[in-house]
């Protein structure tokens, strides 16, 4: 069993309520901050962890912290992401309705470290139930006095409230977020400045996801070398996994670091291996902007060795052979799932996403979609496999905000490493609506084809 | 588009202007343009769509042009520009849920409705659309039901039909003063 630090007491009853968090250990983390440390001092544990964003970028928690600007008169925000629209993640809505307090906490935590005194948490609209469940938390937690004018004797003041999204996926990018917060519509905004110099209403603000926040409880109990002692390399602490697709057991799932990728796909303790007898094709590992891998290359290297569930591990081999682990969302697809199929979901996903700002990714989306439905419908023709490469090329990097990037990397993918199954697809268009192309040469490394 | 056709005029009940109030109190002197969203959010509970009086309405509360509220309305999906049936079942309709069967959930709803995505059955109940990933992706088939946006998770045609069903006798319920 690997160790937990923020699924812990999930299995508690009661434990969505102030009193049984309590009881639990809970609310240490804000005591011990405001009677023993300063505010500094947290962002140095902080850094010491070497907490990376839980969101899908990975960059460290604590060097994001000390970014902050701190000009003299001007209020700092702390604006949490829980905004989780990248297909394939569903574990920020998991803590937000399980441990509401967990999340609250790491909020007082994070907000005093940063100077903090109003913030908000930036939920997206359809999760209208996690939200009641924030806002009854924050009020417990008010009436227990870790909210509002001098929080147990501190002196330090803060106030929380929960924003409601509108539906969608662009308000995940923190610049968008914050145009949406603001009133607006989501368009990314152009960095420079960062958020951490000109963000909400123009002031300092820090971004960060709903995971990533929860985190520094624990790191502020155990503390940051504590935390840093689990996982491997630069990938340190645990991390929230959502595990779906084709698999016995889906859900979401605590690990450390570090795991290999093929015990968390086979073993009972997470997804307990593939429903229904089915054999594994093809893993999605971190939402569905990363790269699609066949099954051989999930569970190995290019190289040969294990692969394991960790930032360096899984982007072992760039884009050629590897991926990332981006926000966790792990898609396992089976022996019967279509990649042009799949790949067409993924391209109207993005399209249908794309905020329209940049020319590169509102055209290109919509080209990349039209030209997947167009193979997948069986009108394909050979070139059109070229075309989508160069596409997604002509998106990649060419855009505001990492939109393009995202709906550019699902598709360029997919052609590199299961391009005889579009090729297929073009050949045999009738044979396509009836049949699969199943696993060709990717077969599942565990069990061989018979 | 804003639905001019549909137009209808609205009145806010007092326990929703207190809410819309409320609201503009979490944001600094000044931002309350901040309040949009979820504002917008507690109109449409109310009324079950936006119509053009009603972000007027909108934008006079938060002191800002109509042009700043219908370009927030039409841009986020959410937000409902032209009258659905008072139930509005929004399938997830994104990759993961579709490994598992989500296509098969919106033809069953589509044949068993006898309504095309975007329609209105001809009792005034039942409208369904697909929507984009849901961040329920472990629990597929989903699909959720405003304004509460209540989740009915790993669907199947049986549970679908149960759906239906439940929603059906609820409203004859109401209907009849029971």
């Amino acid at each position: 069993m690997g160790r937990k630090l923020l699924l812990t007491h999930i299995n508690e009853p009661g434990i969505h309520t102030l009193e049984v968090y309590r009881q639990k250990g809970g609310y240490r983390a804000v005591e011990k901050v405001l009677k023993q440390m300063t505010p500094d001092e947290v962002v140095e544990e902080v850094k010491k962890s070497g907490l990376r964003g839980r969101g899908g970028a990975g960059f460290p928690t604590g060097m994001k912290w000390s970014f902050l600007a701190k000009p003299e008169g001007v209020p700092r925000y702390l604006v949490c992401n829980g905004d989780e629209s990248e297909p394939g993640t569903f574990k920020d809505r998991y803590l937000m309705t399980h441990i509401p307090h967990a999340l609250i906490e790491g909020m007082i935590v994070s907000s005093y470290a940063l100077g903090a005194h109003t913030s908000y948490i930036y939920v997206r609209g359809e999760m209208m139930p996690q939200i009641r469940i924030l806002e009854r938390a924050i009020q417990e937690a008010k009436a227990a006095g870790f909210l509002g004018q001098n929080i147990m004797s501190s002196g330090y003041n803060l106030e929380i409230y929960v924003q409601p999204g509108g539906g969608a996926y662009i308000c995940g990018e923190e610049t968008a977020l914050l145009e949406s917060l603001e009133g607006k519509r989501g368009n990314p905004r152009i960095k420079p400045p960062f958020p951490a110099i000109a963000g909400l209403y123009g002031c300092p603000t820090v971004v960060n996801n709903v995971e990533s926040i929860a985190a520094t409880v624990p790191i502020i109990n155990d503390g940051g070398e504590e935390y840093a002692k689990i996982g491997i390399e630069r990938s340190t602490g645990t991390k929230l996994i959502s595990a779906s697709g084709n698999i016995k057991n889906p859900g979401v799932y605590e690990i450390e670091l570090g795991l290999p990728v093929e015990e968390f796909i086979y073993s009972d303790e997470y997804c307990g291996g593939m429903a229904n007898g089915k054999r594994l094709k093809a893993v999605v590992a971190g939402g569905s902007s990363v790269p699609i891998l066949p099954a051989n290359l999930i569970t190995t290297t290019a190289a040969g060795t294990a692969r394991l569930m960790s930032y360096e591990s899984l982007s072992d081999g760039g884009f050629q052979t590897g991926t990332m682990l981006g926000s966790g969302g792990f898609v396992a697809f089976d022996e019967d799932q279509c990649i042009v199929r799949n790949t067409w979901n993924f391209a109207r996903f993005y399209h249908h996403e794309s905020c329209g700002q940049c020319s590169p990714c509102r055209e290109g989306t919509g080209w990349m979609e039209k030209v997947l439905h167009k193979i997948e419908s069986g009108h394909g023709a050979q070139s059109d496999i070229d075309l989508l490469v160069d596409v997604a090329k002509k998106i990649e990097g060419n855009t505001i905000c990492p939109l393009g990037d995202a709906a550019a990397w699902p598709v360029a993918s997919a052609i590199r490493h299961f391009r005889d199954e579009f090729e297929w697809h073009i050949q045999h268009p009738g044979l396509a609506k009836t049949q699969n192309y199943g696993l060709a040469q990717y077969a599942d490394p565990l069990q061989p084809i018979l | 588009m804003l639905s001019v056709k549909n137009n209808q005029e609205v009145q806010f009940s007092t326990a929703l202007v207190a809410s819309c109030e409320e609201i503009i109190s979490r944001y600094p002197e000044g931002k309350q343009k901040s309040a949009m969203l979820p504002i917008l959010h507690a109109v449409q509970a109310e009324i079950g769509w936006l119509p053009a009086a009603a972000m007027d309405h909108v934008a006079a509360l938060l002191k800002v042009e109509p042009i700043e509220v219908y370009e927030v309305a039409s841009f986020y999906t959410m937000y409902l520009l032209r009258p659905q049936g008072k139930f509005l079942l929004e399938v997830c309709r994104t990759g993961p849920c579709c490994l598992v069967g989500a296509e098969k959930i919106m033809d069953h709803l589509e044949n068993r409705l006898g309504i095309k995505e975007g329609e209105i059955t001809a009792d005034g109940l039942f409208s369904w659309r697909g929507v984009e990933c849901l961040a329920a992706c472990g629990f597929g088939p989903v699909l959720q039901i405003g304004p509460a946006y209540t989740f009915y998770e790993n669907l199947t045609t049986d549970s679908v039909d149960k759906l239906l069903e439940s929603l059906t006798e609820q409203e004859k319920n109401i209907h009849h003063g029971a």
